[in-house]
């Protein structure tokens, strides 16, 4: 007697069977029938044409065939609405039965029903339900205001629903509240502006009484709302969060993940210096990790809100690395993330253990999961230098077993590895070299190519390695492309007499013979560079290349605490804001995590920043594409060397650059500035003998006369959208003597700005404000104001890299936003930096010689271009 | 919130779906069937799955995919608990949950499914007020419905649905009073070549069988409380007499619940009870080796160790493998390279023991892969990290109730052995 036997009449009379059926006397029948119906439903067949005659079994007083019978409407109501009016009827009749149980069913499943014709006689049935005496009812009814806004949400605004749907919060049982506020909350996703959640501290406190009663699923929609809600200071923040606490006990998991947002962001608010702050850290710990011993599609969803909670605050689990060791039959799913998190958690106090399970993993047998740990190893000795030699021959052994895609991924790491400890490893490089011929991926591919260039000189057979890949260029991918043009000219600029053949190949393959702009550019910018200026292409293709940040993959500051006010939701777990993926956002609002009002802020020592986070914390992360094309912006706007001021030539900077050292020479050639006095900066700068010196006599001279000295246009350092709608833009200026820093503030926000407050961090020249940050009047939205900030070089002292970095904290009432810039190193130059000519050449032979350095070029010629050996230039570079 | 969902085989066939708002066509499962077709096992199907106007979560239960279908930003934790939540309560109504016994009782599963979400947002989950509503059947009920013409719906309001303690009813009334309550524990550890513990931690469960008359109030205390600092309880617990008092202090739901669950990773906590001594040897020039692995028990404070099976997955390269055990059984399958030896009990005074030769595809003498042994066992009457009840008191009630708690520990499934290099040893 199951009910397979309904699925057995698959005969071809089928529906005219079950239409008899259901039209029979007898009840017994009629209820098989329905149940048949119903069987047919749920695999996804057709029924529909027997809609009259199962709303024809409705009228009865058997609950269970009413239930079926609504079933079934709820699944065919729409493809027969006019139909679907005969159980209208019915349905109000239902409203009013003395058992609540057939009240709320009626009530609930009209409001399943998406017909117009239905929800208009809905809603005097809801109007009595949301009344009802019965809190069952109430909280059936809640709900289905949301199903009715769902279909027509005009409809309930004229019913005045959504206040009465307010009222309920207060109701006096909890099970209604929590119904009341998941409708709310549903509702207020598709309005995003209407303000439907209005908290204030008297609701707050009925939610979190609520909370301590309802059923697990209303908890997590009363945390939910809670996680919206913005305390008023730390106190009010703190009081909800120690009740909230007891919910990290929960069994379920979705009220723990619910419940450890509220408190992240909660926290946010509270002073570090409290006792309470550090307890709430120790407590978030342990649910983290119960979470890791749940069935493994939560795990998975876990992992991916601690990993965001791990870059946050690292804090929290920093001894707990343990627990995201890999497990055997954990699913790929799984073991995937808890690597991620390894990393994120690997240190010094750690490491052994970590590499010690990341080379077992790298011997399973999952490739997307030795992949991924033979990049882990990588990571890791970037992320921790102590560990940087163990990793390396850790990957070396790994290299050994000759397994094809760990050979490749070890040798893209490699290359990561030698990017932050350049000349360290070198000695490997034999080894890589020996498996050349099995690497078949682009990308591994490319990173051999670029480590033969670098190492060019140290690899004896550098040229007949590269000619081999130059061979296949043109099935290569474009990433390899790339690689093999820049390997070889980097080899052609280290070993130019043997090379000069391979260059001239690869330039005219990747100019000629190719398709890619990208590569034609890069090809012609080499072309021209070599053709030109040979010396000054030596500079610009093996300069010294700043090394690669630690943690390649941490999300954006501001990206990561919007998402901290998303945890547990699929943003979460896909690290992007709602914004950017859920279907017909309209609108949603931005979340940001609420200011630090705890901790008292004003001026302290530049090294620390206001928020007694100093700066140097913030873990630094790699500029997405954007951003580095900014950051080189500014390094070009910054120092002045472009556009007219160039022509005029009265600049000290224009000038250093007339003389061949170049920008290169002043903001790459480091150390020599740091000892300078600003009085003789003239003397040193790099100078051609003979001739040259009268036209540069001239030139500081004209610079003496000069009352003011360029001022650069001013750049934008600050853009809006990484400082809560904050834009600063800015530039240097030095008038008669005093450096100021003129600062256009813009408020981009909606809010009013104000209680602005600057800090310089140490730098190299000790530039530090002379004044506060005056800003008169409260900043409103879309205004700005220009301020000149006078500054002065008594601060301390740190060198900073490159020298003319200055890093810049900025307060306002909002939160403190950091950026750095270049300054151009003109400002520090004094204006009576005049000398005799005899003075000069009496200065410049004080120099010791071993500071001076002097190389020749022979057949010097004038005529720029030329086939790339006749540009010539007689320089030397002195320096005190 | 959740708008459907489709309970989807091992095949890939959709063999139920339930709407709880517009019906979502089953073409939006195709997402679902291309990521089930790229991973390798089942298991491995990645439990979130966006397509371009819904999401896809899913747990992978009993051979059963269970697929919610979403449409806007809903905290996936709460679905997936949710799904789970399904899947116990079939398994609760129907003794197991399987696709033949979800398709014979498809209508009471189809009414369950109905009671416990309503437009998306759960409704009644507790399997106690569930069974009020839908009574679960029986063949004796199937059998006195078609006499009397009764059906198993509830007809009257759930009575625990509204009063402050939700999961239990009232009026629950028992001849034999008892009370039962289990403690069981289950060790994960990974242990390296050289024997030294990796990791170790304990995942422990208090289980409870409650069946006692009208509303009692229990209270149950620990010998040592301070082995629980991570603990999630029932809902029925009172958090507030644990945070000050550490006892367990509630009104139990009626019948089979789990009371808490915890955890304990501290280190010096958690002792294995069993050790695992191998001993492989391969000569030179040679594609025999010998091979030799022995179990016996450590800290077990004088129990038996029963149902003990190692289990290890060998390298490709081994051809096949001839063995004598001590004790038990064993099987070797040449074609997956699974290594299975039912040990039984372990008898420490004379120590099980497997061993044999191993033979290697010709030409390579030694397995580049790092096998590990699994390890699978039980302990009756012992909590392995040495958690007690003290007592448990019953108020509110006047009947004596009978009492019994019961302790086990047994290794989890997660129990490995990495034998790193033990293949190089020749």
């Amino acid at each position: 007697m199951t009910d397979s036997k309904y699925f057995t009449t698959t005969k071809k009379g089928e529906i005219f069977e079950l239409k008899a059926e259901l039209n029979s006397d007898k009840k017994e029948k009629k209820k098989e029938a329905v149940k048949k119906v119903i069987a047919s439903m749920t695999v996804g067949k057709d029924v529909s044409a027997l809609f009259p005659d199962v709303v024809n079994c409705m009228q009865t007083d058997n609950l269970e065939l009413k239930k079926l019978v609504y079933l079934y409407l709820m699944n065919y109501a729409k493809s027969q609405p006019d139909m679907a009016i005969m159980a209208v009827n019915t349905f109000v009749k239902d409203c009013e039965d003395p058992n609540p149980l057939i009240r709320a069913l009626a009530v609930r499943t009209m409001g399943c029903i998406r017909v117009d014709k239905i929800t208009e006689y809905l809603c005097e049935p809801l109007r009595k339900c949301l009344k009802d005496e019965d809190p069952y009812v109430r909280k059936t009814a809640a709900v289905c205001v949301a199903k009715l806004h769902d279909i027509n949400a005009q409809l309930v605004e004229d019913q005045g629903f959504l206040d009465t749907l307010k009222d309920l919060i207060s109701d006096s049982n909890p099970m209604v509240v929590a119904n009341a506020v998941a409708a709310l909350s549903e509702i207020a996703e598709s309005h995003p502006s209407s303000n439907l959640l209005d908290l204030n501290p008297q609701s707050i406190n009925k939610l979190l009484t609520a909370l301590n009663e309802c059923t697990e699923w209303g908890q997590i929609f009363i945390l939910d709302c809670l996680a919206n809600y913005m305390p008023k200071d730390d106190r009010e923040a703190q009081s909800i969060c120690e009740r909230v606490t007891p919910r990290l006990s929960h069994a379920n998991s979705a009220v723990v993940l619910s419940a450890v947002k509220v408190l992240m962001k909660f926290m946010e608010m509270l002073s570090k210096d409290l006792d309470y702050y550090g307890t709430l850290l120790k407590k978030l710990a342990p649910p983290l990790v119960t979470l890791l011993s749940a069935e493994p599609e939560l795990q998975y969803v876990a992992l991916r809100n601690i990993n965001l909670i791990v870059q946050k605050r690292p804090e929290i689990l920093k001894h707990e690395m343990k627990v995201f060791f890999v497990k055997y039959n954990d699913p790929i799913y799984v073991k995937l993330e808890k690597l991620d998190i390894m990393i994120r958690l690997a240190s010094q106090a750690n490491i052994a253990q970590v590499l010690a399970e990341l080379k077992e993993y790298a011997t399973e047998v999952d490739v997307d999961f030795v992949r991924k740990a033979v990049r882990a190893i990588g990571r890791c000795a970037i992320k921790v230098e102590q560990s940087a030699e163990r990793c390396v021959s850790t990957l070396l052994d790994l290299i050994q077993t000759k397994v094809n895609y760990v050979v490749q991924e070890a040798i893209v790491v490699i290359k990561d590895i030698f990017r932050k400890y350049p000349n360290k490893y070198e000695s490997v490089i034999a080894t890589l070299c020996e498996n050349l011929d099995s690497l078949d991926e682009p990308e591994a591919r490319a990173a051999m190519i670029w480590i033969v260039g670098e190492y060019a000189e140290r690899i004896d057979n550098a040229d007949e390695l590269l000619e081999s890949f130059l061979e296949g260029f043109h099935d290569e991918s474009t990433q390899v492309q790339l690689q093999l043009l820049t390997a070889i000219v980097k080899l052609f600029l280290k070993k130019p007499t043997e090379t000069q053949e391979l260059v001239q190949q690869v330039l005219s393959l990747a100019t000629q013979d190719s398709d890619n702009p990208d590569l034609r550019d890069r090809g012609y910018i080499y072309w021209r560079l070599l053709s030109t200026d040979p010396v000054a292409a030596k500079e610009v293709v093996l300069a010294e290349k700043p090394l690669i940040s630690e943690e390649t993959d941490l999300i954006e500051p501001t990206l990561l605490d919007e998402l901290i006010c998303y945890i547990g939701t699929l943003a979460s777990v896909y690290h992007k804001p709602p914004s950017a993926f859920v279907e017909g956002s309209r609108g949603v609002l931005h979340k940001g995590l609420p200011p630090r009002t705890g901790s008292i802020e004003g001026p302290e020592s530049p090294d620390t920043a206001p928020s007694g986070e100093p700066a140097a914390d913030q873990p630094s992360v790699i500029p997405t594409q954007g951003d580095l094309l900014g950051d080189l912006l500014n390094l070009d706007l910054g120092p002045p060397v472009t556009g007219p001021p160039m022509a005029t030539s009265t600049v000290p900077m224009g000038a250093v650059d007339l003389l061949g050292g170049g920008l290169d020479s002043l903001i790459g050639g480091s150390g020599s500035f740091t000892a300078a006095p600003s009085s003789t900066a003239p003397t040193n700068v790099g100078a051609p003998l003979g001739s040259g010196l009268g036209d540069l006599f001239d030139l500081t001279a004209g610079v003496g006369t000069l009352s003011g000295s360029y001022v650069a246009p001013k750049t934008v350092w600050l853009p809006a959208m990484k400082a809560k709608g904050l834009e600063i833009s800015g530039t240097f200026s030095r008038q008669v003597g005093s450096i100021s820093m003129d600062l256009v503030l813009t408020n981009k926000a909606l809010q009013v700005m104000s209680d602005f407050a600057i800090q310089f961090n140490r730098n190299s020249f000790g530039l530090a404000p002379a004044a506060p940050l005056q800003v008169h009047a409260p900043l409103a939205p879309n205004q700005s104001v220009e301020i000149s900030l006078p500054l002065n070089t008594v601060g301390s002292v740190m060198k900073m890299d490159p020298l003319n970095n200055l890093q810049v904290a900025v307060k306002n009432n909002i939160d403190v936003f950091y950026f750095s810039t270049l300054y151009p190193l003109h400002i520090l130059f004094v204006e009576d930096g005049k000398m005799e000519r005899q003075m000069f050449l009496a200065t410049w032979k004080d120099i010791p010689n071993e500071n001076e350095t002097q190389f020749q070029i022979k057949d010097c010629s004038l005529n720029a271009g030329g086939d790339g050996h006749s540009s010539t230039a007689l320089g030397s570079c002195a320096s005190a | 919130m959740i708008h459907s969902l489709f309970l989807i085989n091992a095949a890939g066939d959709i063999f139920l779906e339930k709407h709880w708002k517009s019906v979502v066509s089953r073409s939006v499962c195709d997402y679902f069937f291309e990521a089930q077709e790229r991973a390798s096992e089942a298991e491995n199907v990645p439990p979130v799955i966006p397509t371009p106007h819904h999401y896809l979560l899913s747990v992978y239960r009993h051979k059963i995919f269970f697929v919610a279908v979403i449409q806007s930003e809903v905290p996936p934790l709460f679905v997936i608990e949710f799904l789970h939540r399904v899947v116990d309560t079939f398994q609760d109504y129907f003794g197991v949950c399987s696709e033949v016994i979800i398709k014979d009782n498809v209508v009471v599963v189809y009414e369950v499914l109905e009671e416990m979400l309503d437009n998306g947002f759960p409704l009644a989950t507790e399997s106690n007020i569930l069974k009020e509503l839908i009574k679960p059947p029986t063949i004796l009920r199937t059998v006195v419905n078609t006499i009397t013409g009764s059906t198993n719906v509830g007809d009257q309001l759930p009575t625990g649905q509204l009063s402050v303690v939700p999961w239990r009813r009232t009026g629950v009334k028992y001849t034999n009073n008892e009370a039962y309550f289990d403690v069981i524990e289950e060790i994960d550890a990974i242990i390296d070549k050289s024997g030294s513990t990796i990791t170790a931690e304990i995942q422990g469960v208090i289980d409870a069988c409650v069946k006692l008359t009208g509303m009692p109030d229990l209270t149950l205390s620990f010998m040592n409380p301070r082995l629980l600092d991570d603990v999630s309880f029932h809902p029925c617990v009172r958090f507030k007499r644990w945070e000050s008092e550490r006892i367990l202090s509630f009104i139990p739901p009626d019948g089979n619940f789990r009371l808490l669950s915890y955890h304990v990773s501290a280190q010096n906590l958690v002792a294995i009870p069993v050790y695992v001594k191998h001993n492989i040897s391969f000569r030179d020039s040679s594609s025999l080796g010998r091979f030799e692995i022995t179990v016996g028990p450590k800290q077990t404070m004088g129990k038996t160790i029963e149902g003990v099976m190692v289990t290890s997955q060998m390298p490709k390269s081994v051809l096949n493998m001839t063995l004598t055990p001590s004790q038990g059984t064993h099987v070797f399958d040449p074609v997956t390279k699974l290594l299975s030896w039912d040990v039984g009990k372990i008898n420490p005074q004379k120590l099980p023991s497997l061993k044999g030769s191993v033979s290697l595809q010709a030409g390579t003498s030694k397995p580049d892969e790092n096998p590990t042994i699994n390890l699978q066992f039980k302990i009756q009457q012992l909590a392995i990290s040495g958690l007690k009840v003290n007592r448990l008191d019953m108020y509110g009630e006047k009947y004596k109730p009978f009492k019994g708690i019961k302790y086990m520990t047994k290794a989890g499934a997660l129990k490995r052995q990495i034998e790193e290099l033990w293949w190089r040893q020749h």
